[in-house]
């Protein structure tokens, strides 16, 4: 296969930045989008031009570091696929391909394709502590948990953290990633303790981060690799209008009525 | 500020739901006396409440509810767009594959807006009467709606912005149960359902007064004749 690729190409934080175009040759439609990227990098590396700088860990879907937005969708054109499980048989034969990284403030450009995401782990870090036991190991099913809700914890729980979902976004909200981490710990039993601490001080961290605001578009859960679904961001919704309209912001306080 | 526009949405759509249901006492005729049901109505509107409360404190008191919703709906729409905006400063240089989101959804801002005009030609056409394209007088609403309606291009202006408010409501019925939390997987087919039929029959039943004037299927208003030979009253 022949391929034109247009690729973001940017030194570092402080280049403008442009897009580049290669001519790309050899390319086998069993390869994974990764390995022609690869194979463009050892090509480029041949012609003594710097390779593109882009991210990859496990190539097999699981730990979310892929992070290409492949002609305007995030992971590219399949559904619940990572960019390391794309494969070039997606493509036709002649194809231009844009391959850009994800676009948000809170998501900066460190170099080409490679974009900071540690404003996702500030988010989980707002999350704070979980009261959970230790010392001696506990014994098996001490604390019952409904399959039902230990099945949709983990729905939650198969966020990669990859940002897929802020890409998608026409306006670069985190909702479905803020929403599946407050979500798998709060249907679980383990996490009841700090549940509406933990969504208030999450959801603050995430609009202290800079990512827009919902509009219910869906876009996330279509870009998902791991299809989670918009139905966590209304829970995570109910979970937050609850700690900030129910809770008194200082429960042990006094009445002072007379 | 999501719950304030998702909550000044739903008293906003509580208002014009009630519109709507007040605007087809044009098509219900008029009573013994010869007074159309909707001129009736539109007393009873001033002077709701009226042995309790002074006259016209009900309707001030909704309109004054009506007028902080809407400020509150356009200003936290506006401070969530500036934060929208800057959450993405660099744009893709391949416009984002839109896979998911309805048209409707897209366009809340555009129909947002362009309602938001819409609502003040129509509150200075027929509540104030500032602008008299046809001629307005109070407590003649059968009168009015006749004299405005059977002209094309006003009937015509109308069932656009209707269709407008259509599409924003179709999206907006159902975000904002997203938005406060009450949808989930069982309630979702329901709540979408609950969107289209809002969106469909309040457009069906606002343009119905409009189309049936037009066509002509009205009748005169009473004392017709006697309303176009005096001339309307000047408004300062």
């Amino acid at each position: 296969m022949k391929l034109t690729l247009q690729v973001w190409r940017q030194r570092n934080a402080d280049d403008a930045g442009r897009m580049a175009r290669y001519r790309i040759d050899g390319v086998r439609p069993d390869m994974s989008f990764l390995e022609m990227m690869d194979l463009l990098n050892e090509q480029l590396n041949q012609r003594g031009e710097d390779p593109v700088a882009f991210d990859s860990d496990c190539r097999e879907g699981v730990c979310g570091t892929c992070s290409m937005v492949i002609n305007g969708r995030p992971h590219g054109p399949s559904r619940g696929t990572a960019t390391c499980q794309l494969y070039m048989r997606h493509f036709s034969d002649g194809a231009r391909i844009t391959i850009e990284p994800w676009r948000a403030k809170a998501f900066p450009v460190i170099r080409d394709l490679v974009v900071d995401r540690s404003a996702f782990d500030r988010i989980m870090q707002a999350g704070g502590y979980v009261t959970v036991h230790s010392g001696p190991k506990p014994d098996p099913n001490a604390l019952p948990v409904e399959p039902e809700v230990a099945e949709l914890a983990l729905d939650a729980a198969t966020c990669i953290g990859c940002g897929a979902c802020v890409a998608a976004c026409p306006n670069g909200a985190a909702m479905l990633y803020t929403a599946a981490k407050v979500s798998h710990l709060g249907l679980l039993p383990q996490g009841q303790p700090e549940r509406y601490q933990r969504v208030q001080s999450m959801v603050a961290q995430m609009e202290t981060e800079g990512f827009g605001a919902c509009r219910n578009y869906a876009e996330c859960e279509a870009a998902c690799p791991k299809k989670i679904s918009i139905s966590f961001i209304s829970r995570m919704n109910r979970d937050f209008l609850r700690a900030t309209l129910a809770e008194p912001v200082n429960p042990r306080g006094t009445m002072d009525s007379q | 500020m999501k719950a304030v526009v998702a909550v000044t949405g739903v008293i906003l759509f509580g208002f014009v739901l009630l519109h709507m249901l007040g605007n087809l006492k044009a098509l219900t005729g008029k009573d013994a006396q010869g007074v159309p049901h909707i001129d009736t109505y539109g007393r009873f509107l001033r002077t709701m409440g009226e042995p309790l409360l002074p006259h016209g404190f009900a309707l001030w008191s909704v309109r004054i509810v009506l007028l902080v919703a809407l400020v509150l709906h356009v200003g936290m729409v506006m401070r969530l767009e500036t934060q929208n905006r800057a959450a993405r400063p660099i744009r893709y240089h391949h416009r984002l594959v839109l896979v998911e989101s309805t048209v409707a959804a897209r366009t809340m801002l555009v129909t947002g807006m362009l309602l938001l005009v819409f609502i003040v030609i129509h509150v200075l056409q027929f509540t104030t009467g500032t602008i008299q394209v046809t001629p307005i007088e109070p407590e003649q609403v059968y009168t009015n709606l006749y004299n405005a309606f059977t002209v094309w291009f006003i009937a015509l202006f109308y069932v656009i912005a209707m269709g407008l408010l259509g599409l924003h409501l179709y999206h907006g019925v159902w975000s904002l149960f997203q938005t406060l939390g009450i949808d989930n997987p069982d309630r979702n087919r329901g709540l979408r359902l609950t969107a289209v039929m809002t969106a469909v029959i309040l457009f069906l039943g606002f343009c119905s007064v409009p189309l049936l004037f037009v066509m002509g299927t009205m009748p005169e208003p009473p004392g017709q004749t006697a309303a176009l030979a005096t001339p309307p009253e000047e408004s300062p």
